[in-house]
C-alpha cells in the first residue's frame, strides 16, 4: 500500500540521502534540483524561513551566523563534550545554556537543539520523497554510525519524530552498507566494512550466510572523518595567511567559510590530481595562492587516517579473526576516495578493497533494503535478516565508582541483563541506579547514560527487598529499563533522568513548534493528498464505464460526467489543493447515480447466485461505496 | 523439545515462559555441543523471532517478541562460548561463580582492602616465584634502571602462563566428557557434584592465571 511505503534515510554529517526499493533494486530519490545528495546544511533566510541543502550553502559564506552544518557532531552530547569541537566549528551556542541541558544552537535570532536542526534536514528528505511518490511518507529507517552511543541514537530518533517520521528502525551505517553489498553479491563469507565519512569512522566485521547478516564485531570513532582533514588544512591556510600576508582572518567568519570551501575543493581534487593550487581572494584585495602536492597532502593527513587503525585492530581482535580470514573489505563514505586511505586499508587487511559501490550512496541504499525487509520483504530481499550488535558495553556504577559491565560490547541485539538490588537501611523507599556505557573500568571514564530512581519500595527491613531490574537493549541499540520488587510483586516506579537528551514532553513541544516552519510542508501535503484522491476517483470512474450500470445512464448524465472528468483532469496538477478538491467533489456529485446503479446491479447479480466478485464492483460488500468521497483524518 | 516460543496452531510468538538457556534451544544440560548446529538453530529461530520481522504487530505482541528475541540472543551468546557455557551450567547446578567473586570484590571495596585471592594450591610455588620477580621488576622500573635480564625472565613467565591458560581449556573439555556421561546415565547427584567441583576448581585456577598474565603484561608494558 502506498501510504505504508517505508523509506531509507542516510542522515549524514555532510550529506543526507533518501532511498527506497524500486522492484529488485534500491534507488536514491533525487531532490528538486536533481541532486541525489542533500547537503546537511540548514540556514535561516531573510524572511526567517528555513532553507535546507544546496540552497542553504550560500548562506554559509554570506551569513555564517544564520547557517549550521555538521550538526551531527553535536547529537546527543552535552556542553562539556563539545568544548574541543567549538574551537574548530563555527557553532554558536545559546548564551543561557545550563549545565546538563540539551545544547541549543543559535541560528539568527532563534535557537534550536541538534535534533531540531537534524529534523529540518529530515523534513527536506521527506518532502523530496513525497514529491517523488506523489503520496505522503510517514515511516522511515534512519542510519546512524555504528559507534553511536545511546544518547546519540535517542537524539536521532527524536529528530525523526520532530520531522513527522515514525522511525521504525535505526540501522548502523556500515551494516546498512553490507546489506546493499550483499543484495548485489549474494555470497557467503566474512566481510569488513570500512566507513570513513564526513564526521565519523566505523569498522564492522560481518558474517554473511544464506541471507543472514550477522555482525561479529564493530568499533569506531564518532569524531573522526573528512571534517578533521578540512579543519587541518584550514588551520594551515589561516596560519599561512597570517604569516605571509599578515592578515588575521580568524574573526572573519565569512572569509573563514570561503577558505574552508577552497581547501575542501583542493582535498577532493587531490584524489584525482597530483597537484592542486588553492587560490582565493581575501578581504582587502589581497590574494592567497598555495600549491599542494598529493605527497604533501598525504604527509599532512597521515596522523588523522592512522587513527582508524586502532579501531580496525580491535574489531579484528574482538571477532577473533586475522586479516587474511576476511574475504572482502568494502569501502564506504566519501573520505575513502582518498588514495592514501585506500592504501592504508590495503596494508591493514592485506588485500585490495572492494570499491565498486558508490561510497556516498551505499548507506542510503542499504537503509532502503532494510526498509523493504521491515515492510515484509520482496523477492529480492527474501531471506535477508540483519543481526546487529551493540557497539559499547553497558554497565552499572557500583561501590567505589567502578563500572560493573552487564552487557558486553558486540552482543547481538536485542540483548538483556537482569540485576538484583536491595536496600541499605530499614524502610528505605528509593534506590538510585547509575547506568553507564563504555569500556573503561571507572564510572567517571564511561559515558553516563541515565540515572534511575527506583521508587515506592514497600517498607521493609534493610536487605529484605529484592528488586529485579531488567536492562534491555532493543533492536535500535537503545536501552529500556523495567523493575519489580519481587517479594511484594510491586512494579517499582522508575524515574529516568537521561544524562543528555530530551524528555518526551520536550519532543512533543518541538513537534508543535515545528509546525511554524512546516506551513509549506502542510500545503505540499494537502496537494499531494488531493492529487492521489483525484487518481482514485478517476480510476473508479474508468471501472464504472465498463460496468452494465453505465448503459442505464441517460445521455445527459454521461455527457455531464465526461465534462466533470475533463474539468478534474485539467486542474489535477494545479498547485492549489482547494481547486482540486472542488473538482473532485463535483465529479463525486455527478457520478452519484452511477455509483448507486453499480451497487444495485451488483446486488441483483449476487441474488442471481453469482458472487460479488463476478459482479465487478471492485470491492467486497463491506467496501466503501465506489464513488463515495474518500475519508481523511 | 525446544521451549514454547510459538503457538502450536497459529505460529505466533508467545509471551516468554521462564526457561533456562538449554531448554530454550531444546538441548540437554550437557557441555559438549556442536557449534555449527547451534548456529543453524540460532539463525532459524532468529528468522522467526527477530523484531525486524514484525514491525506491524500490535504493542503487546511486539513486547513479547522483544523479550523472546533478546532471550534467544542471550542464550546463544552464553551457550556458544565454551567457558560461558560451563559457567552457566554450573550456575544452574547451584554454584554461584560470578556472584561469589562479585560479592567478594564489593566487600573488599567497602572495607577498603584489596580483594584477597586464594592461590590455587597447585600453583602456590610457581606464583611465589613470579610475584618476587614482579616486585623486583616494579622496583627496578621505579628506580629508572630496568633490568634486561629480568624482563627476559618475565617474558618467559608470560609465555608459560599463557600456555597454561590455553591448556586449561583442554583440561576442561576432559571434564565435560565426564559430566556428559553422567548425564547420559542419569548418575547419582554425588557423582555429578564431584565433577562439578572439579570444574569449579579449574575455572577458578583459569581466572587466577588470567589475572597473573594481566599483571605481567602491566609490568612489561607499563
Amino acid at each position: 500500500m502506498a501510504s505504508d511505503r517505508i523509506v531509507g534515510i542516510d542522515l549524514g554529517t555532510t550529506n543526507s540521502l533518501v532511498a527506497f526499493m524500486q522492484g529488485e533494486n534500491p534507488v536514491v530519490i533525487p531532490g528538486e534540483d536533481g541532486s541525489n545528495l542533500v547537503p546537511s546544511v540548514v540556514a535561516l533566510d531573510e524572511r526567517d524561513q528555513i532553507i535546507v541543502g544546496n540552497a542553504a550553502r550560500k548562506y554559509l559564506i554570506e551569513t555564517p551566523e544564520r547557517a549550521i552544518y555538521s550538526v551531527k557532531r553535536l547529537m546527543g552530547r552535552g556542553v562539556e563534550d563539545v568544548r574541543d569541537e567549538l574551537k574548530l566549528f563555527p557553532f554558536h551556542l545559546a548564551d543561557d545554556l545550563q549545565a546538563g541541558e540539551v545544547l541549543r544552537i543559535r541560528l539568527g535570532e532563534k535557537t534550536f537543539t541538534p535534533p531540531e536542526v537534524s529534523a529540518f534536514v529530515l523534513r527536506q528528505l521527506k518532502r523530496n520523497a513525497e514529491r517523488y511518490f506523489g503520496a505522503p511518507v510517514t515511516k522511515a529507517v534512519i542510519t546512524v554510525p555504528a559507534y553511536f552511543n545511546d544518547a546519540q541514537r535517542q537524539a536521532t530518533k527524536d529528530a525523526g519524530r520532530i520531522a513527522g517520521l515514525e522511525v521504525l528502525r535505526l540501522v548502523n551505517e556500515p551494516t546498512a552498507a553490507s546489506l546493499a553489498y550483499g543484495l548485489d553479491k549474494k555470497q557467503n563469507g566474512i566481510i569488513a566494512v570500512y566507513d570513513l565519512g564526513g564526521g565519523t569512522f566505523d569498522i564492522s566485521i560481518l558474517k554473511l550466510q544464506d541471507g543472514i547478516f550477522e555482525v561479529i564485531a564493530t568499533n569506531g570513532d564518532t569524531h573522526l572523518g573528512g571534517d578533521d582533514i578540512d579543519n587541518l588544512l584550514l588551520t594551515i591556510a589561516l596560519d599561512d595567511i597570517l604569516g605571509d600576508l599578515k592578515i588575521d582572518l580568524r574573526r572573519n567568519a565569512e572569509a573563514v567559510q570561503a577558505l574552508r570551501k577552497a581547501v575542501i575543493d583542493a582535498k577532493i581534487q587531490l584524489s584525482q590530481h597530483t597537484t592542486v593550487t588553492i587560490s582565493i581572494e581575501l578581504p582587502g584585495g589581497k590574494h592567497y595562492a598555495r600549491e599542494i602536492t598529493r605527497e604533501n597532502f598525504e604527509g599532512l593527513i597521515q596522523p588523522i587516517i592512522d587513527r582508524t587503525v586502532g579501531p580496525c585492530r580491535q574489531a579484528l581482535k574482538d571477532a577473533g579473526l586475522k586479516p587474511e580470514q576476511i574475504d572482502e573489505v568494502v569501502l564506504v563514505g566519501g573520505s575513502t576516495r582518498i588514495p592514501k586511505v585506500r592504501t592504508l586499508v590495503e596494508e591493514l587487511f592485506q588485500r585490495k578493497p572492494h570499491v565498486d559501490l558508490n561510497p556516498d550512496e551505499v548507506v542510503a541504499l542499504g537503509a532502503a533494503v532494510q526498509a523493504n525487509i521491515l515492510s515484509g520483504g520482496s523477492e529480492a530481499t527474501e531471506n535477508m535478516l540483519l543481526l546487529d550488535v551493540t557497539p559499547l558495553s553497558l554497565g552499572i556504577e557500583v561501590a567505589g565508582g567502578v563500572t560493573d559491565k552487564i552487557i558486553l560490547r558486540n552482543s547481538t541485539i536485542p540483548a538483556s541483563a537482569t540485576q538484583h538490588y536491595t536496600t541499605q537501611i530499614d524502610g528505605q523507599a528509593n534506590v538510585a541506579i547509575h547506568v553507564l556505557q563504555g569500556e573503561r573500568e571507572l564510572a567517571k571514564d564511561c559515558r553516563s547514560l541515565a540515572r534511575f530512581d527506583l521508587k515506592g519500595i514497600p517498607p521493609m527491613p534493610a536487605g529484605m527487598p529484592r528488586i529485579e531490574v531488567k536492562f534491555l537493549i532493543d533492536a535500535n541499540g537503545i536501552l529500556q529499563v523495567s523493575a519489580r520488587e519481587q517479594r511484594s510483586g510491586t512494579e517499582a516506579q522508575i524515574e529516568v533522568q537521561p544524562s543528555y537528551g530530551l524528555t518526551d514532553e520536550q519532543v512533543e513541544g518541538m513537534i508543535l513548534d515545528s509546525f511554524d516552519y512546516a506551513e509549506e510542508d502542510f500545503r505540499q501535503r494537502q496537494i499531494i493528498e488531493a492529487r492521489s484522491e483525484a487518481d482514485t476517483i478517476l480510476a473508479a470512474l474508468e471501472k464504472g464505464r465498463k460496468s452494465p450500470a453505465w448503459g442505464v445512464l441517460t445521455r445527459d448524465e454521461t455527457k455531464n460526467i465526461a465534462r466533470l472528468e475533463k474539468a478534474l483532469l485539467a486542474v489535477k496538477n494545479a498547485d492549489d489543493h482547494k481547486v482540486i478538491r472542488e473538482a473532485i467533489d463535483a465529479l463525486n456529485q455527478g457520478t452519484m447515480r452511477l455509483a448507486e446503479l453499480m451497487m444495485d446491479s451488483a446486488v441483483a447479480t449476487a441474488l442471481k447466485g453469482k458472487t460479488m466478485e463476478d459482479a465487478d464492483v471492485g470491492e467486497g460488500p463491506t467496501a466503501p461505496h465506489p464513488m463515495a468521497k474518500a475519508e481523511f483524518e | 523439545m525446544r521451549a514454547a516460543q510459538f503457538c502450536h496452531s497459529c505460529g505466533k510468538v508467545q509471551p516468554p515462559a521462564p526457561a533456562d538457556y538449554f531448554t530454550f534451544f531444546g538441548l540437554p544440560r550437557k557441555l559438549h555441543l556442536k557449534e555449527a548446529a547451534l548456529q543453524r538453530e540460532f539463525y532459524e529461530l532468529s528468522r522467526k523471532l527477530h523484531p525486524d520481522l514484525s514491525v506491524r504487530a500490535d504493542a503487546r505482541e511486539q513486547a513479547w517478541i522483544l523479550e523472546q528475541s533478546s532471550r534467544l540472543n542471550d542464550a546463544y551468546r552464553t551457550l556458544k562460548d565454551p567457558i560461558q557455557r560451563t559457567q552457566y551450567l554450573l550456575g544452574l547446578e547451584g554454584v554461584q561463580l560470578e556472584e561469589q567473586s562479585k560479592s567478594a570484590t564489593e566487600e573488599a571495596r567497602t572495607a577498603g582492602t584489596v580483594k584477597k585471592q586464594v592461590v590455587p594450591p597447585a600453583l602456590l610455588e610457581e606464583v611465589f616465584e613470579l610475584n618476587l620477580q614482579l616486585e623486583e621488576a616494579r622496583l627496578a622500573k621505579k628506580m629508572g634502571e630496568p633490568d634486561p635480564e629480568l624482563v627476559r625472565e618475565l617474558e618467559q613467565q608470560k609465555k608459560k602462563w599463557e600456555a597454561q591458560f590455553e591448556e586449561s581449556l583442554e583440561e576442561l573439555k576432559g571434564y565435560w566428557h565426564e559430566w556428559d556421561k553422567l548425564i547420559d546415565h542419569d548418575a547419582a547427584p554425588e557423582k555429578r557434584a564431584a565433577v562439578r567441583d572439579k570444574m569449579v576448581d579449574l575455572l577458578n585456577r583459569r581466572n587466577y592465571i588470567r589475572n597473573l598474565v594481566r599483571d605481567v603484561n602491566e609490568v612489561l608494558e607499563g
